[in-house]
């Protein structure tokens, strides 16, 4: 079990493999369908992003509302594969170090996580309850009218993730898949 | 005729919505324990006994199994004798789920529009299936269905020539693409039959039956077991990072069909196979 603190630096995000499990502390930021449609939409644009991604992790979460004396309600990741869209330009030009979510990437983020030195990182889907716990302050940040998926800015302790895809383009989905297939015809 | 309150119906939804976000149910806790025991990944293992300490969690204090509650899809069956007072039966439903998913802290993941996408603010309006039986009562199913699992379902028109194998064949298929997306282990929902629309309707009501329990046809138990064993053999695994337990279980409904006709619908559902019933 490895420990990481935010912001996570190039050459520690390089330094991770796939199949690593991770504790995350620090700062992550939260960003899913809507928000990534409109940070995208202003960088082309030609305006500038409501926060800053530099070395920064996002986490494409849609959480439950908080009940009172709860700083969050459950937590859990969202499908990765709709942000696949809008991941590589956040990589590229605004320097997104990490991403946490669940399910497989297309190859253009793979592709754009290598040249930057980027990790995908896996939280497990549907284990919002128990991730809930390791965060422990929520401050929406942006986008305040989207509601579920508004950009938050989250404080997490030991928030637990497996590296899925590292910077070399390792995939455990490929390779856990594939050490347990077993030929029967269907 | 029997009368039955709008205001009561809009309770029991109410409540049903909160009960069924939160609370597995016995069968769920067995066919873990039973997936964990065969499951020779560890970190297969490692993710299952996630899953179970967070639907510990969750029951334990009332919070959401996942922050997906869904969009809320209602089965009702309405007897034939009963009568329905105070107001309409949608309505009445619709202000349950409303009520529901606010006093529950739940996530309100409805857009209003699908082109406009704009939340809604209080989930609603429901998915509400409505059938007539026989008698006096009213028995409501809540079945809070999350995207994750929702957005990799399928179906397609299959040729009769193509057969049971051709129907194997789909649902692998569609559980292949689906990979690790929908949280697995699933429930792998078959509908076989019927028509274009009535196939996904039989898909979603087969996941609504306890897990572990066969169709009463011994040829469409048989094909469950077939499509269970092959599903588990895809080597996807708990989340789809590898491992024996892909599927914690297949269920079929079928219906009659065309004679030019061999539909089928494959409806996912994600680990948490969440649903809670009440009869009024």
């Amino acid at each position: 079990m490895l420990s990481i603190t935010t912001p996570l630096d190039e050459a520690t995000a390089r330094s991770l493999k796939a199949g690593d499990q991770v504790l995350i502390s620090g700062t992550i930021l939260t960003g899913r369908d809507a928000a990534h449609q409109r940070m995208v939409e202003t960088l082309r644009a030609g305006g500038e992003l409501p926060v800053d991604l530099r070395d920064q992790i996002i986490y494409y979460v849609g959480p439950c509302p908080a009940r009172p004396g709860k700083v969050v309600g459950s937590a859990g990741p969202t499908t990765s594969g709709r942000m696949d869209a809008y991941a590589p330009l956040l990589i590229r030009e605004k320097g997104l170090r990490g991403m946490i979510g669940k399910g497989g990437r297309s190859p253009e983020v793979i592709r754009a996580m290598q040249e930057a030195g980027a990790v995908y990182f896996l939280a497990t889907g549907g284990a919002g309850a128990l991730l809930a716990r390791h965060i422990k302050k929520a401050t929406v940040v942006a986008y305040a009218d989207l509601g579920p998926e508004a950009i938050y800015r989250l404080e997490v302790e030991e928030f637990p993730v497996i590296v899925g895809i590292d910077c070399q383009g390792n995939d455990l989905y490929a390779s856990g898949r594939a050490k347990y297939r077993r030929e029967v015809s269907p | 005729m029997r009368e039955i309150k709008a205001r009561e119906i809009t309770g029991a939804v109410a409540g049903l919505c909160i009960e069924a976000c939160s609370v597995l149910g016995p069968d769920w806790w067995q066919a873990m324990a039973a997936a964990l025991a065969r499951e020779e990944a560890p970190l297969g293992r490692d993710i299952l006994q996630q899953l179970q300490e967070n639907a510990r969690l969750a029951a334990g204090s009332g919070e959401p199994i996942c922050q997906d509650t869904g969009v809320v899809v209602v089965f009702v069956e309405v007897g034939q004798e009963v009568h329905v007072t105070g107001g309409n039966l949608y309505e009445a439903i619709n202000a349950g789920v409303r009520q529901g998913y606010l006093e529950g802290y739940l996530r309100k993941s409805v857009v209003g529009d699908p082109l406009l996408r704009k939340n809604t603010g209080d989930n609603t309006p429901a998915i509400i299936h409505t059938e007539i039986v026989d008698g006096d009562r009213l028995k409501i199913t809540v079945a809070p269905k999350g995207a994750g699992s929702e957005n990799m379902s399928g179906v397609k028109m299959l040729k009769p020539a193509d057969g049971v194998a051709g129907i194997k064949k789909y649902v692998l298929q569609v559980v292949e693409e689906a990979g690790g997306n929908p949280c697995p282990p699933i429930v792998a929902g078959v509908g076989i039959g019927g028509n274009l629309e009535k196939a996904p309707y039989l898909a979603k009501k087969a996941l609504l039956r306890p897990l572990g329990q066969r169709h009463p046809l011994s040829h469409v138990a048989a094909l469950e077991e077939e499509l269970l064993a092959v599903i588990n053999a895809t080597g996807i695994g708990p989340q789809g990072l590898g491992g024996r337990v892909t599927a914690l279980d297949v269920h079929i409904e079928i219906y009659p069909t065309h004679i030019a006709s061999l539909p089928v619908a494959v409806n996912l559902q994600c680990h948490a196979a969440r649903h809670a019933t009440a009869i009024l």
